[in-house]
């Protein structure tokens, strides 16, 4: 058990907090958050994981660095599209009735 | 009470979920991996130009990755432009009127921009490179719209489709340039590794830069009669 298998590890955490958070708020801001705190779970791994083996690898670092910028863009053009949605439909959740608390709409 | 069932049943799945991914990286660590990557890249990293290892993976070893990522920036960007109001680009309620921010811009700008420049530069033989610059100067950009420092550029128009389109272009370019010449897609030929990973990576800092800076600008969609971002419709 090394420090760097810690990181993996805690990257599989943070993967299973963002799919909850992905699965159970309804609030589209909270779930886009969700949706990064899962990518940021695979980039530890992908860092981490090879790390163990034998110090740091740079081939999944430079993909992880590739990763992050995509997540970037992805991210915003998420917030994008979610200001867009509701400015369109005053909605903030994709339930189809407005609901303004977080939760599903029973 | 079925709120009650369904946050279960999710808890259950993600812990699930959780504890098999952390089993699998668990049986993954206890097995050596068959091929030592670190150590063959160290064998190339002299044919590839540069001296840092992750700069040569990014540009030359896995430049495909790089390529694509490029486009999918370009597509994002290109996305998030045409959902917003053009507008609303060079709204003046956007500019904050804080007295200390336009002090320090002053000070802040050069210094980022020169920040950007040499992390363009250090990728060559220490971290750094294209994405870290890029977004440094997209950072730049931020604190100037916010400023209020006009950004003729970031309006529609030849300047802003060039700017975005222009890492992509050139890394394209290149590409197809070597596969005609004989070559593999994106082998660059040999002795001019060095000058073309510079010139792809000064591209890229600009075009990762604009498509983030673009997706920044386009974000506000705000309209008088609208409601309040806080307020129930």
């Amino acid at each position: 058990m090394t420090s760097s298998l810690l990181y993996a590890l805690a990257g599989t955490l943070l993967c299973g907090i963002g799919l909850f958070g992905m699965l159970w708020l309804s609030h589209l801001l909270r779930k886009l958050l969700a949706f990064n705190i899962m990518g940021s779970g695979v980039f530890l791994v992908l860092v981490g994981l090879p790390q163990n083996q034998g110090g740091p690898d740079p081939v999944p670092q430079a993909l992880v660095l590739t990763g992050i910028v995509v997540a970037i863009a992805a991210t915003a053009l998420a917030v994008v599209l979610i200001r867009r949605y509701y400015h369109l439909s005053g909605l903030t959740t994709l339930d189809e009735e407005p609901a303004f608390r977080e939760g599903g709409p029973e | 009470m079925i709120r009650v069932v369904r946050l279960l049943i999710l808890a259950v799945a993600c812990l699930a979920l959780t504890a098999a991914l952390a089993a699998s990286i668990w049986a993954i660590a206890g097995n050596p991996s068959p091929v030592n990557l670190p150590q063959l890249l160290s064998e190339n990293l002299d044919r590839s130009g540069v001296e840092h290892p992750v700069t040569a993976v990014l540009l030359n070893f896995r430049s495909y990755d790089t390529l694509l990522e490029i486009g999918v920036l370009v597509i994002a960007g290109i996305a998030g432009i045409s959902m917003a109001k053009t507008a609303s680009l060079e709204d003046p309620e956007l500019r904050t009127s804080d007295a200390l921010l336009y002090a320090l811009q002053r000070w802040f700008i050069p210094l980022m921009l020169v920040l950007a420049g040499y992390l363009l530069w250090a990728g060559a033989d220490r971290p750094g490179g294209a994405f870290q610059a890029g977004a440094v100067l997209a950072a730049t950009g931020v604190l100037m719209r916010l400023g209020g420092v006009p950004m003729e550029f970031l309006r529609p128009g030849l300047l802003l489709r060039l700017g975005l389109a222009l890492g992509f272009m050139v890394f394209l370019l290149v590409a197809v340039a070597s596969a005609i010449g004989g070559d593999a897609f994106l082998a660059y030929p040999p002795g001019m590794a060095k000058i073309l990973i510079v010139v792809i990576e000064s591209v890229l800092t600009l075009s990762i830069a604009m498509v983030l800076l673009a997706l920044f600008v386009s974000a506000p969609v705000n309209d008088a009669e609208d409601p309040e971002e806080g307020s129930p419709s």
